[in-house]
């Protein structure tokens, strides 16, 4: 874990998330198509600034837990016909989740 | 409706052109001058800043211009929102060039 | 005669004489970084050795850092565990601001990289990213139709293989291990090095094959 400023991880690898979706103003790194979407924790990155902070001149302190997270194509996008095993994976981080 | 840069699965999308251009070399300083200036060192701007005043373009400048147009104008919009250029002086300097031809 | 600073004059690589029509861009930011170096903000030369690193930045790294990988376990291991570190043995430095993150390729997965928001790109290692990778069209259409996407580059993967599409959205950068090709077993370092394309690294296609002898 990086910086001495992060509290504790919330989720852990292998844990089931769901992704925020939230109308937020200003600059965010959690791309719309995951929103609302349900994957599962494939690494803990740990702490790192926040970007949203990071854009406007602040320092992104306290640091959020950066996770790494791996929706499944076929849950992301619906295709239809028969879903692949095909995977989308995604750095989020930790406010931007929910346990599902 | 996703803002003009959050661009996973945008419609339209056509074949991917994989032409490739050597970047010239004002293409070249403009990527320099971000990588000094959001060099540790001079902490002079943010790689995040930067994002944002890109995304901050209207949509339609956004998909019309290139890629180190994007980078410069945002570069701009930052010194002079830093206060440490101004406009006025970006222009005249910018007039002075171009009189000189050089 | 005017005091001011050009950096063009002091750029070996300038060209001799414009004989184009500046765009406006270039115009401006030949302006900004003139200003910026009146004003101490940056010297001349600052932008000269930066132009000269990025120019000393190209896939051949990364193909280095592949082939040490494919010959020596203990080294993908390490690579696999801390990029940073791992290709600092290599004499490659990338930098305070980015995590470098290598992924592996094998017969069952098949990691392939974008970025849908910007264009963040493992440019430490790789050097400058194509104008593809870049381009709206692959920020949208990789998350949607990996395959598809593939197959424009000369890549069909079986239904089986499973295509894990990284977004690239922090201050991770990631690095494809391309699968090391059939045929190479007594290859040495320079000789795989020499069959890792940039492509094969961000992962829109596998290494090349060796020429058959």
């Amino acid at each position: 874990m990086s910086g001495a400023d992060s509290a504790r991880p919330r989720f852990k690898r292998g844990d089931a998330v769901r992704v925020r979706a939230a109308e937020k103003p200003g600059h965010i790194r959690t791309p719309w198509y995951i929103q609302g979407k349900t994957g599962a924790v494939e690494k803990v990155h740990g702490a790192f600034r926040n970007p949203e902070s990071l854009a406007y001149g602040g320092d992104g302190l306290p640091k959020p837990c950066l996770y790494l997270v791996r929706f499944a194509h076929a849950d992301v996008w619906k295709p239809a016909g028969r879903a692949s095993r095909d995977a989308i994976l995604v750095d989020v981080y930790e406010h931007w989740l929910e346990p599902a | 409706m996703p803002r003009v840069h959050d661009r996973g699965g945008w419609p339209g999308a056509g074949p991917i052109d994989k032409a490739e251009h050597e970047p010239s070399m004002w293409e070249k300083r403009t990527d320099a001058l971000l990588v000094l200036l959001t060099s540790p060192e001079k902490r002079v701007m943010r790689v995040d800043e930067l994002r944002r005043a890109i995304e901050s373009l209207e949509p339609r400048a956004y998909e019309t211009m290139s890629y180190y147009e994007r980078w410069i104008t945002a570069i701009e919009a930052l010194m002079i929102e830093k206060g440490i250029l101004t406009h006025e002086e970006i222009d005249a300097r910018v007039k002075e060039l171009n009189e000189r031809g050089r | 005669m005017h005091d001011h600073e050009h950096a063009d004059d002091h750029s070996p690589h300038a060209p001799l004489q414009d004989t184009h029509e500046l765009s406006y861009y270039e115009r401006r930011a030949q302006a900004i970084q003139a200003l910026l170096i009146e004003r101490g903000v940056v010297t001349a030369d600052e932008v000269r050795r930066a132009v000269e690193d990025m120019d000393s930045r190209t896939p051949a790294m990364g193909a280095r850092v592949i082939a040490r990988a494919w010959v020596d376990p203990a080294f993908k291991a390490r690579l696999l565990a801390d990029g940073k570190a791992a290709v600092a043995e290599l004499g490659i430095d990338t930098g305070p601001l980015i995590t470098l993150v290598a992924v592996e390729n094998t017969e069952r997965v098949h990691h392939v990289v974008v970025c849908t928001l910007c264009s963040c790109y493992p440019r430490t290692v790789l050097g400058l990213p194509p104008d593809w990778y870049k381009s709206l069209s692959y920020r949208s259409r990789v998350v949607v139709d990996p395959r598809g996407v593939l197959k424009e580059f000369g890549l069909e993967l079986d239904p089986d293989v499973e295509v894990r599409v990284l977004d690239s959205t922090a201050d991770m950068r990631y690095l494809v291990i391309p699968e090391r090709p059939d045929g190479t077993e007594n290859f040495g370092e320079a000789q795989l090095a020499a069959l890792v394309t940039r492509d094969s690294m961000i992962g829109v296609t596998k290494a090349r094959v060796p020429e058959p002898v």
